[in-house]
């Protein structure tokens, strides 16, 4: 009952941010210097047009009237129409975040795989030839530009090889998925480089421990050593290390989404900006700031789980 | 008395790109069925390491490089890693120093137990009975609730305690016990050691008991072997060992305990350091700090030589040692430097 009251206050804590975090959305918008109106009509517009414009979008009443409008549209999740794309941005979310989602949920898989072997045996043979390749490994793919290894997958396994398509997205689930594998797997080489890093370290760390060679003095398989005394504990960090890169994943990358032409939240975002399409950046903001806010309730949630030490 | 472990020349050495640290160089005892050993030493003499061997538990990058260890005949040294998991926790179990660093922090004390038996065909019910059993008899109270805890939730002295019901778990014959109250204050220490004294007694146990103070060799053990440098350099029995002492460095360390001069009169430290393993002095390696070294201390190193078969000392002047007063006599093993201390 104890963790259910935790989260249960938790969740409550978010609410006065969430409030906070709308008006500060609102209120920066509204400084960007630029009309609106006159963006979507173009140069050419006459004052009566753009003035028509303006009542059509509430830009003529006043703040609080717009702010009103802003938080009922939220919550009833009516966001708007978009300028652009002259479709509710409801709509357009829903479709774009899902490839988003499904994007860092394939990243994520992929860098589990990569990360967890490659950084428990690099700490557990710390020093050895393999830890030295997987260290510089690792630091290469942190450095590497992402666009860069992207079009360097593409090329091979899309141009060469012809094993993946090159860009774009699938209609069927099959194809979606194909179409995600290379995206997935380039936004997974900083993940992967950056928990390998962690694991390694921590597995080091923690293979020193008086508790692991005490668990060994008591005659269990090396396989429950490893997985109930050394990956238990590196788990720890791991997973919020993990879970902010999840967060940042979500926001969606502008560049990967670019290189592989697909249609995610990233992509949308940028050109909202450029478009100052009001009521697509607005959610837009407002759903980083949810997810970054639920992923941190979730990474303390799992934290407290993993780490009896901490207290609800 | 059987023998029950037998450490024949043993050789565990670090070695590290331009040196190499010979932590333990050619240690050898024996231990028999049901008795006390300890093994005693400033930090660093190779004590601990001496005990790791046993469990093969060295630290990369140190390594068993020689000797044998015989487990009731059987060489540990050259045993298979599954042969090895047989001895450990089954025959041979090992209590740490630390109790604050040798549990695991994100287990609950009952799966800790339950690794013990990990190797058996106990059902639940059978591994929750006994564990209640084990935490019961090192003096846990309320096992049943303590059990679902974590490590968090336990005192330094009821860790240890926790930690000595895991070891016993499989009722092993040897329990290495490395400095098991260095870490706690002297009031628990006394529990710990008279709970170490029970069990020994209740289950049949050997036990080998590494420390460097003096009083608790006095109150635990039937025998005592003296480590300077990796090396045994005096081995006999407790009572002999504190009445008579042979060699220098045995002699130094009695006489800098705070027991047996007036209260007004200054301790003797042992002046100078313990040697850099890695770069020991040539002969004996004690001579830099020995009152009594000649020349030939300085060349030559001596051999442990017996100079009764139940005393072995490692020194060339004998001779010269044979005036020790050495210190209080041990009256009964129990607690006899215990009142002296007080």
């Amino acid at each position: 009952m104890n963790g259910l009251n935790y989260i249960l206050k938790r969740i409550l804590q978010i609410i006065p941010v969430v409030f906070i975090i709308s008006i500060l959305i609102f209120l920066m918008l509204r400084a960007i210097p630029g009309d609106p109106a006159r963006l979507v009509l173009g140069e050419k517009a006459t004052i009566e047009s753009i003035d028509a414009m303006r009542e059509k979008l509430g830009l003529n009443e006043s703040y609080l009237v717009q702010y009103g409008k802003f938080v009922k549209g939220i919550v009833s999740l009516d966001l708007g129409t978009s300028l652009t794309y002259q479709r509710p941005v409801i709509e357009l979310l829903r479709s774009r975040v899902k490839i988003t989602l499904m994007l860092t949920l394939i990243s994520t898989f992929f860098s589990l795989l990569i990360s967890f072997p490659l950084g428990y045996y690099a700490g557990k043979y710390k020093d050895s030839m393999f830890d030295q390749i997987i260290k510089s490994g690792a630091l290469a793919a942190v450095s590497m530009p992402s666009f860069w290894i992207g079009l360097l997958l593409m090329i091979l396994f899309g141009v060469k090889l012809r094993w993946l398509p090159v860009g774009g997205w699938g209609d069927t689930f099959i194809d979606q998925i194909r179409s995600l594998i290379l995206p997935g797997l380039t936004m997974s080489l900083l993940t992967s480089a950056l928990l390998i890093r962690n694991i390694r370290n921590s597995v080091v760390d923690i293979s020193n421990m008086d508790y692991v060679d005490f668990a060994r003095s008591k005659g269990i398989s090396e396989r429950a050593v490893k997985n109930r005394h050394i990956l238990r504990n590196a788990l720890i960090s791991t997973v919020t290390l993990l879970l902010m890169r999840m967060a940042y994943m979500l926001g969606g990358s502008v560049i990967i989404e670019t290189v592989f032409s697909l249609p995610g939240i990233g992509k949308l975002m940028v050109d909202s900006i450029f478009g100052r399409d009001y009521a697509v950046v607005q959610a837009l903001v407002m759903l980083f700031a949810m997810i970054i806010l639920l992923i941190n309730l979730l990474t303390d949630i799992i934290y407290s789980f993993l780490d009896p030490r901490v207290k609800f | 008395m059987n023998k029950l472990l037998e450490v024949k020349d043993l050789q565990t050495h670090f070695i590290m790109k331009n040196e190499v640290v010979k932590a333990v160089d050619g240690v050898s005892f024996t231990i028999y069925e049901k008795e006390t050993f300890g093994l005693v030493g400033e930090s660093g003499s190779g004590k601990s390491q001496t005990c790791r061997s046993i469990l093969g538990l060295v630290k990369k990058p140190g390594k068993v490089v020689g000797g044998e260890i015989l487990y009731k005949k059987q060489d540990v040294v050259k045993m298979s890693k599954d042969q090895l998991r047989k001895i450990r926790g089954h025959e041979i179990s090992i209590i740490f120093q630390e109790p604050m660093t040798s549990l695991n922090p994100v287990l609950k004390i009952r799966k800790q137990i339950f690794e013990a038996f990990d190797r058996t065909d106990m059902t639940k019910e059978e591994k929750r009975k006994k564990s209640i059993e084990l935490l019961k008899l090192v003096g846990i109270p309320s096992p049943e609730t303590r059990m679902e805890e974590y490590t968090h939730q336990f005192s330094g002295g009821m860790r240890q305690r926790a930690m000595i019901a895991i070891a016993l778990a499989s009722e092993p014959n040897l329990l290495i016990a490395d400095e098991p109250t260095t870490a706690l204050d002297v009031t628990i220490q006394d529990q710990i050691m008279q709970l170490l004294n029970q069990l020994k007694e209740e289950l049949g146990m050997s036990i080998l008991l590494i420390t460097h103070d003096l009083a608790v060799v006095a109150q635990m053990c039937d025998r005592v072997a003296v480590m300077y440098a990796g090396m045994i350099v005096e081995m006999t029995d407790t009572f002999t060992l504190f009445s008579t002492p042979r060699h220098p460095y045995t002699n130094a360390l009695i006489q800098s305990l705070p027991n047996q001069k007036g209260a007004n009169e200054r301790l003797e430290p042992i002046h100078g350091a313990p040697p850099n393993l890695a770069d020991l002095p040539m002969g004996c390696p004690f001579h830099p700090r020995c009152n009594f070294a000649e020349e030939l201390c300085r060349t030559s190193r001596p051999e442990l030589t017996d100079l009764t078969p139940t005393h072995q000392v490692r020194c060339h002047f004998l001779n010269k040692t044979v005036g020790f007063k050495g210190t209080f006599t041990p009256d009964t093993k129990q607690g006899g430097c215990d009142g002296e201390n007080s």
